[in-house]
């Protein structure tokens, strides 16, 4: 898949301000007042920053409002239902504290909208059939993974921080290892693709257009297998290793800082290899993966 | 949830008004019915009432409506003011353009006609053309059938009158075996998808002959692989196959053919060789009902294809003899040839046995009755199914001509050409070679030139020479380097004209032909020519007009350019008097007719050929007041009378009712708009086989006019116009031929089918390379003119070289890599792409995608010019020198046709460069460039 | 909207014969054309005229090699090249209309035809990314998102000609690799070829339930044994004078004026 920009911001910070979202909706840290200005500030800024980069890649954002209507089978529906209910939500525990007033069912309730709406984006992509990599329970698992381990980071949950992010590193090791041979395990090919491999091996030719087209723009893009190795190394490395270290260290707020830099790099690079590394099927018809 | 569905408007409406035309995307001539919106083109689709598409339409004539809104469209008259070349140029008006036109061509015509070399490229109004080079008096006019496949037509109206393509077809609904030798795409390309899809329906069975398995060749049912320029060998090979079994239809050979006709063999006389006559000049065969002489269209006449006739202690034989010496040799047989033409010996006899089995076990026959022209009725039509079809790949060879003719052969002595289930002629086909006109040359200052330039020689007498031999023609057409060059020679003026050889020109006028670029070999060469200057600076070539509608690579070139209007701005007329449109069960027309006006300071080609006629007085196109004759084409389609009967049109004479054959009638192209833009006439049901032999048929073709006088006539197994010009090689005869010619000409003039490797390998060293390279026609892309729409293009916008398995790993090919490949005459640097489905010694690419830059209104970085390649530049029009001192040329040595496909070439990886090599310098938009984008849509 | 209709009345859609179709792409243009004029906006084309062109197709011909196995003498057989039309199969069980999350995309319940409301399409490409097929495009121009519609604006209409109420791309084939028809009428046309000929579903895998159905090629290469065809070519002369002698002896056989 094209590793488009908006996608990539959309997940990595939409998870990112979730994750926060999800930590301050449980009440792990209860700023008041200014502070919690500020905590909710930096919450939402991603969560909806992200959610509005999101809208760049559609062709009509004006229209975004029809997107909540097919809740009954859209998880890009469901999605957008979630996202706004948990906003709502947690809106009115964040003027709660803004007030000083803690209000713990709202907050429990927003936590829970949070991670729905992590889960619910994390199916848009382990729903696609089209997408062997992508279509897993370790998608969801990663995505979830990441926003709350993200989030405690974040919010300076140092101990569960550590451990979600040294499990999200080795369900990402999981993923990835799994996910390599997801597309050819997936009875898909180009023999099932033609119907043509009953009579022999099927070589793709010459294709329908010698220029480019929207599907091979949104769908075929190929990582080398160098290429990728290193990416994943400093995926690792950014994402899990160097926060998990900065955080082992006696606190201090500028290896805080960094550990959070560190890991808002390492997943965009994860997203970045997540859609870029993402084999879709109508590849198979151009010859390519 | 309930399923709350928008409202759709399935009836929307679909146009204002549909207009019917017919395309010109290619020489099929499809007809199409052009949907109007508020006066504007809104799509285009195929006429189901028209004979030869029946509805459908191919990719390009689909796209006409970007071909038609091209921002390539020349928009006024332009007078060059840079360098030859640049593209440098001024619009200027069209009083301004005739005046410089006639300026040049008045003196010309009143002193040296000859000086001007008229030549008319992808021309669908030849016989207009014609007539007005006629009119003019030079003998230099040609269309481009020279470097096209004249191969094909004169191999096959010198062998049964008549070839394939717009000449004939397989007759698709009976055919039970139809083998295609060498065709990509052809003229005929919609007849023969069509005919390709009703077959297999049938389940009939679809053989390709070809290097390359792509299009015809990948839905055939079975592959022949074979090597390039040896077809030739491979039918003469199933020919030995089958006369040694007894494989042939001895009834039709003897009615029908030649091969019962008797050879004069008195090895002192000088007719050795030509057919017995009897005194009226008819040739002899001996009667089976007497034993005696007899001529052979003798009325009750049974003609014997065996007996012999003694005569002053000299036995002559019957042609059928000559053949059984010929084929029956060893030389002939599979396991003699099958290296050579790359196909196991035993598939050559399982092919020949399949087609003895489907010919002869599966025997077809209708229950109509016909009468010969002996006078004999036959009761039933009987049909041998297999049929053939067969374009340029076997006639793009230098052994084309003669390959050409064996596999005429083949169907021949199958008993299948006019035969049901076989292949049958279209309308006004069949013709023999002597019902069409000889070539003329006779030039007289000021006047029209003694009768029609092209046509077939029947001996050296027809030659176009000077009494000292040097060739009449700029083209060398007619002349002892090809003597019957039926269709001249296009590819030739360029570099005849700059080499002064026979003689300098003052003026080339060229119309429709990429000349600059990808009709012409030896592409940078000729660009070199069209700029080359004298010492005193003058242009070696001094004056070039051209007549295009696009902003074309040659359009740069020439100094004044008459700019054409798009097909469907025009009227044109396909006219049953040059290269008509019809089907086997149908004679028909048509015309084109402006369904939109351009709007664009333009001018129909054709009106402004009546235009300079008149300002030039030419006969046929001034009044006897010297007023103009005709005020545009359109007057010109409907008035003109080439002989008594007979017009341009065919349809709709007289008041209206008379066909075929009938007065002028003024409102003829109103008729021929009611009708949908054609007129078709069926033949009938008695006259729909064995045209040349059948009473009902000839008479029905004097009736509508295709010939004045009935003329049956029998297939000439044995051609003996060839033999005659072997004899003068001999040394029979006062037209001699030169020395170096000699050898040559008694070689490959032989009157019975025979092969000869193609040139090109006896000039360069096969060894060093080893590889043959081909061009095939995308289906979706027209030569050079595709490119400009916008649709078309996104298809093919570069085109790579397809290397076979073998020379793809030898050479460590991967994909994205590059070669090097080179020819004797050139080198090129290009991408490659693998394909298996190709021959082990074969490398090819779609014709004519790579562009110059700056050509078509496209960005000079497009990927036509930056990846896209021509393998033009590595053929040359002359083969490289051998040390006999001679430059012979690269072309079929009987009609001179371009051997494009004897092309051998080695290839090496290479660097990957920035772009395909050579790489041309730009040429200055006349036009300037297209829009960024596009959402075409006229309605709302 | 975007839940399927649990059936449908008809089952339009198109066979494509993979034996017949030589890859001319006519189907491509007058669906291009059909298209740029009629549904919804035009399909346009970016830097048409410039070095790197591309536009919004609905229907696509690819190509590809197939190399059988090898010959029981053990030889490689010759490759074969097969064309390959594609454009949206109208799945029963379609995905694309599924994941939309504006209902833009739906499955008509009349005739099973799946079209994109584009008035309400957001272009948001998660039905293109649903799709298996590569059926769908998004208008680079337009913003929404473009797919066959299997010329729900023709097949009922009633300004052409009853005869003309078919695909454009039926209509123009001229090889007659395309057939249209109603897959739940198993008279139909389209049902009867699919069951004489094989047609196959592409991907089945996916759990699509495609409506348009390919015919496989007929088996390709397998001319007769040669134990067949060989007597076909029993000798009757070795050379020239042999076979006049034969000659003679069957003309003399032949009646006069036989035929
Ligand atoms: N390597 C290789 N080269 C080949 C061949 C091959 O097989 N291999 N094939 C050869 C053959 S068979 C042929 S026929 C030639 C074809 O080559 P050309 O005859 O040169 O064909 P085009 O490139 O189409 O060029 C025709 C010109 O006509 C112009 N034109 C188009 N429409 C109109 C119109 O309505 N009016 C006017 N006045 N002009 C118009 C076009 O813009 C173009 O400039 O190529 C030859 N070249
Ligand atoms: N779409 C489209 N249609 C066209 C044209 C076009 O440009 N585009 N051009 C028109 C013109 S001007 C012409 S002349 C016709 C030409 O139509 P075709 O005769 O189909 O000509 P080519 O495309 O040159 O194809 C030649 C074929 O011969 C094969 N071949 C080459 N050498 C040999 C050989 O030695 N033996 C055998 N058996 N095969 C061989 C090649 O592989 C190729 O398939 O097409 C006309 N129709
Ligand atoms: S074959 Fe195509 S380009 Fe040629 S005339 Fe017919 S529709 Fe036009
Ligand atoms: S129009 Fe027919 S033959 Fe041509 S590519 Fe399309 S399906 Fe194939
Ligand atoms: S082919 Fe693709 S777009 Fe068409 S219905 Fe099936 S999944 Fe949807
Ligand atoms: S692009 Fe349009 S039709 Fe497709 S899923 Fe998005 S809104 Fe629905
Ligand atoms: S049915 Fe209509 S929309 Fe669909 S591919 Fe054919 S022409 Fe295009
Ligand atoms: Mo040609």
């Amino acid at each position: 898949m094209h590793p488009a920009p908006s996608v990539i911001i959309f997940t990595t910070f939409s998870g990112l301000g979730f994750g926060l979202l999800f930590w301050l909706g449980l009440g792990a840290i209860k700023p008041m007042g200014w502070g919690a200005f500020l905590w909710f500030f930096i919450a939402y800024a991603m969560a909806v920053g992200g959610l509005i980069a999101s809208t760049f890649h559609l062709g009509h954002p004006e229209r975004a409002i029809k997107a909540f209507s097919q809740w009954q089978t859209s998880w890009l529906s469901r999605e957008g239902i979630a996202a706004v209910f948990t906003l709502v939500v947690m809106g009115i525990y964040a003027l709660g504290a803004l007030f000083g007033v803690h209000m713990g069912f709202t907050g429990f309730i927003g936590a829970i909208g949070c991670l729905a709406t992590v889960f619910t984006t994390s199916m848009i992509y382990a729903q696609l059939k089209t997408v062997p990599r992508w279509r897993h329970w370790s998608t969801p698992a990663m995505f979830l993974l990441l926003s709350i381990g993200g989030g405690a980071l974040f919010a300076g949950q140092v101990t569960v921080a550590i451990v979600l992010l040294l499990i999200a590193a080795v369900m990402q090791y999981f993923a990835w290892m799994s996910g390599d041979g997801r597309l050819s395990h997936s009875g898909t090919n180009l023999k099932t693709a033609t119907g043509l491999g009953t009579i022999g091996e099927v070589r793709a030719f010459e294709p329908p257009h010698t220029g480019t087209n929207y599907l091979l723009k949104e769908f075929v893009h190929v990582v080398g297998r160098k290429h990728s190795a290193k990416l994943r190394q400093i995926t690792l490395g950014l994402a899990f290793l160097a926060p998990i270290l900065l955080l082992l260290l006696p606190f201090n707020h500028f290896f805080a800082l960094l550990a959070v830099l560190c890991h808002v790099a390492g997943v965009l690079t994860l997203r970045w290899l997540f859609f870029a590394e993402a084999e879709h099927v109508v590849g198979l018809y151009y010859g390519k993966r | 949830m309930s399923l709350d569905q928008p409202n759709l408007d399935t009836s929307p409406k679909v146009s204002d008004e549909v207009r019917k035309t017919t395309c010109y995307m290619c020489a099929c001539r499809c007809g199409i019915n052009v949907h109007m919106k508020g006066g504007k083109v809104a799509y285009i689709e195929g006429n189901r009432d028209h004979p030869v598409n029946q509805g459908v339409l191919c990719a390009k004539g689909s796209a006409g409506i970007m071909q038609h809104n091209a921002p390539s469209r020349l928009r006024a008259p332009m007078k060059r003011v840079g360098e030859r070349g640049s593209g440098e140029f001024e619009e200027i008006s069209w009083d301004e353009a005739l005046k410089m036109a006639v300026d040049l061509l008045k003196p010309i015509r009143e002193n040296n006609p000859e000086k001007l070399a008229f030549f008319t490229g992808r021309d669908q109004s030849q016989s207009f053309t014609g007539f007005w080079a006629q009119a003019y008096g030079t003998p230099n006019f040609a269309a481009h059938g020279g470097f096209c496949s004249v191969n094909m037509a004169a191999g096959g109206i010198y062998t049964m009158g008549g070839a394939f393509w717009e000449f004939g077809q397989p007759d698709w609904d009976r055919t039970k075996m139809v083998m295609i030798f060498g065709v990509a795409e052809d003229h005929d390309s919609n007849p023969i998808k069509m005919g390709i899809g009703r077959a297999k329906k049938k389940g009939a069975k679809i053989i390709g002959v070809n290097p390359i398995r792509t299009g015809y060749n990948a839905v055939a049912d079975e592959w022949v692989g074979i090597t390039p320029g040896t077809d030739g060998l491979y039918i003469l090979s199933m020919i030995h196959c089958l006369m040694k079994a007894g494989k042939i239809d001895l009834d039709y050979l003897a009615r029908f053919t030649n091969a019962s006709c008797l050879v004069n063999e008195d090895p002192n006389s000088d007719q050795r060789g030509l057919l017995l006559k009897d005194s009226d000049g008819q040739p002899v065969v001996i009667d089976r009902n007497t034993g005696k002489l007899a001529p052979w269209n003798g009325q009750g006449v049974e003609p014997d294809l065996s007996a012999t006739y003694r005569d002053k202690g000299i036995t002559h034989r019957p042609v059928f003899h000559l053949m059984a010496d010929k084929y029956l040799s060893d030389e002939y047989a599979p396991e003699n040839v099958a290296e050579r033409v790359g196909i196991s010996a035993e598939n050559i006899r399982k092919m020949a046995a399949d087609l003895a089995r489907v010919a002869f076990d599966e025997e077809i026959s209708l229950d109509r009755t016909w009468t010969d022209f002996r006078g004999k009725t036959h009761t039933k039509m009987v049909g041998r199914p297999v049929s053939f079809h067969a374009m340029r790949g076997i006639s793009a060879h230098s052994n084309g001509f003669q390959t050409c003719r064996a596999l005429h052969t083949l169907q021949i002595i199958l008993g299948t050409v006019e035969t049901p289930g076989g292949m049958r002629f279209k309308p006004p086909y069949p013709k023999p070679a002597t019902a069409h006109p000889k070539p003329h040359g006779k030039v007289t200052p000021g006047a029209p030139l003694d009768g029609p330039h092209l046509g077939y020689a029947q001996g050296p007498d027809d030659l176009l020479i000077e009494d000292d031999g040097t060739p009449k023609r700029i083209d060398k057409a007619y002349s002892w380097e090809n003597p019957m060059s039926a269709h001249g020679l296009m590819h030739m003026v360029i570099s005849n004209a700059h080499a002064g050889t026979p003689y300098k020109i003052d003026t080339l006028f060229m119309y429709m032909a990429n000349m600059s670029w990808n009709s012409s070999m030896n592409t940078s060469g000729v660009m070199k020519m069209l700029t080359d200057k004298n010492e005193d600076g003058s242009y070696v070539i001094p004056n070039i007009i051209y007549s295009d509608a696009y902003s074309s690579e040659m359009v740069a070139y020439a100094d004044l350019i008459l700019p054409d209007t798009t097909y469907l701005e025009r009227h044109d007329c396909i006219s049953l008097l040059d290269r008509p449109i019809c089907e086997a069960d149908g004679v028909a027309d048509a015309i084109r007719w402006p369904v939109v006006e351009p709007d664009r300071d333009v001018r129909g080609f054709q009106t402004v050929l009546c235009q300079l006629g008149a300002m030039l007085d030419m006969p046929g196109f001034v009044n006897d007041d010297g007023s103009a004759k005709y005020t545009d084409y359109a007057d010109y389609i409907t008035n003109h009378i080439r002989r008594p009967g007979v017009g341009p049109l065919a349809g709709f004479r007289g008041n209206g009712d008379d066909h075929g054959r009938g007065d002028v009638n003024p409102n003829q192209l109103d008729r021929y708009i009611e009708n949908g833009g054609f007129w078709i006439e069926h033949v009938p049901d008695d006259c729909a086989y064995y045209k040349p032999f059948n009473t009902a048929y000839q008479e029905w073709a004097v009736k509508m006019g295709f010939y004045d006088v009935v003329q049956p006539y029998i297939f000439q197994l044995y051609v003996e116009p060839l033999r005659k010009f072997q004899l003068a090689a001999e040394g029979v005869g006062d037209r001699q031929p030169p020395e170096h010619l000699r050898e040559r000409l008694k070689r490959t003039m032989d009157p019975l089918p025979i092969w000869y490797a193609p040139f090109e390998d006896g000039h360069v060293d096969p060894e060093e390379f080893p590889v043959h390279a081909l061009t095939q026609r995308p289906m979706a892309m027209y030569h050079s003119w595709g490119t400009q729409n916008a649709w078309l293009r996104q298809i093919h916008g570069h085109n790579p070289l397809y290397v076979p398995t073998k020379i793809w790993e030898e050479n460590g090919f991967e994909e994205g890599d590059w070669a090097k490949v080179t020819s004797a005459h050139g080198e090129i640097v290009v991408p490659v792409a693998h394909q298996a489905s190709l021959n082990a010694n074969t490398v090819w690419t779609w014709n004519a995608i790579g562009k110059r830059k700056g050509a078509w209104a496209l960005d000079e970085g497009a990927p036509e010019a930056t990846k896209g390649f021509l393998l033009n530049h590595l053929i040359h029009e002359l083969l490289p020198p051998k040390g006999d001192g001679m430059r012979w040329a690269n072309s079929d040595p009987i009609t001179g046709q371009a051997a494009w496909f004897d092309l051998r070439v080695k290839i090496s990886k290479s660097d990957v460069p920035n772009e395909a090599q050579p790489a041309i310098p730009p040429i200055k938009s006349p036009v300037g460039k297209g829009p960024g984008k596009l959402t075409w849509k006229v309605g709302s | 909207m975007t839940q399927l209709p649990s059936s449908t009345q008809k089952k339009l859609g198109l066979v494509i014969d993979l034996d017949t179709c030589v890859g001319c792409h006519a189907c491509v243009i007058s669906c291009k054309g059909w298209n740029t004029e009629n549904y919804g906006a035009p399909l346009s084309d970016q830097d048409p005229y410039g070095a790197n062109p591309t536009g919004t197709f609905l229907n696509r011909v690819h190509s590809y090699e197939v190399q059988p196995p090898n010959l029981k003498d053990g030889s490689k057989a010759a490759a074969q090249l097969i064309h390959f039309p594609k454009s949206c199969l109208h799945c029963e069980d379609a995905p694309c209309v599924t994941v939309c999350p504006t209902g833009a995309s739906y499955k008509r319940q009349e005739d099973g035809i799946v079209l994109v409301n584009e008035s309400d399409c957001i272009g948001c490409g998660l039905c293109a990314w649903a799709c298996p097929y590569g059926a769908r495009e998004l208008d680079a121009d337009e913003g929404v998102m473009k797919k066959c519609t299997l010329c729900v604006d023709r097949i009922y209409n009633e300004n052409l000609p009853e005869e003309d109420r078919q695909p454009a791309c039926v209509r123009t084939c001229p090889a007659e690799a395309r057939h249209f028809g109603d897959f739940a009428d198993p008279e139909s046309n389209v049902s009867i070829l699919t069951a004489e000929r094989g047609g196959m579903d592409l991907m089945p895998e996916q759990g699509t339930k495609p409506v348009n159905k390919y015919l496989p090629p007929r088996p390709k290469d397998e001319a007769p044994e040669f134990d067949v065809l060989a007597p076909y070519l029993e000798p009757i002369a070795q050379d020239a004078k042999g076979f006049v002698g034969w000659l003679d002896k069957t003309l003399s056989a032949m009646p006069r004026g036989a035929k």
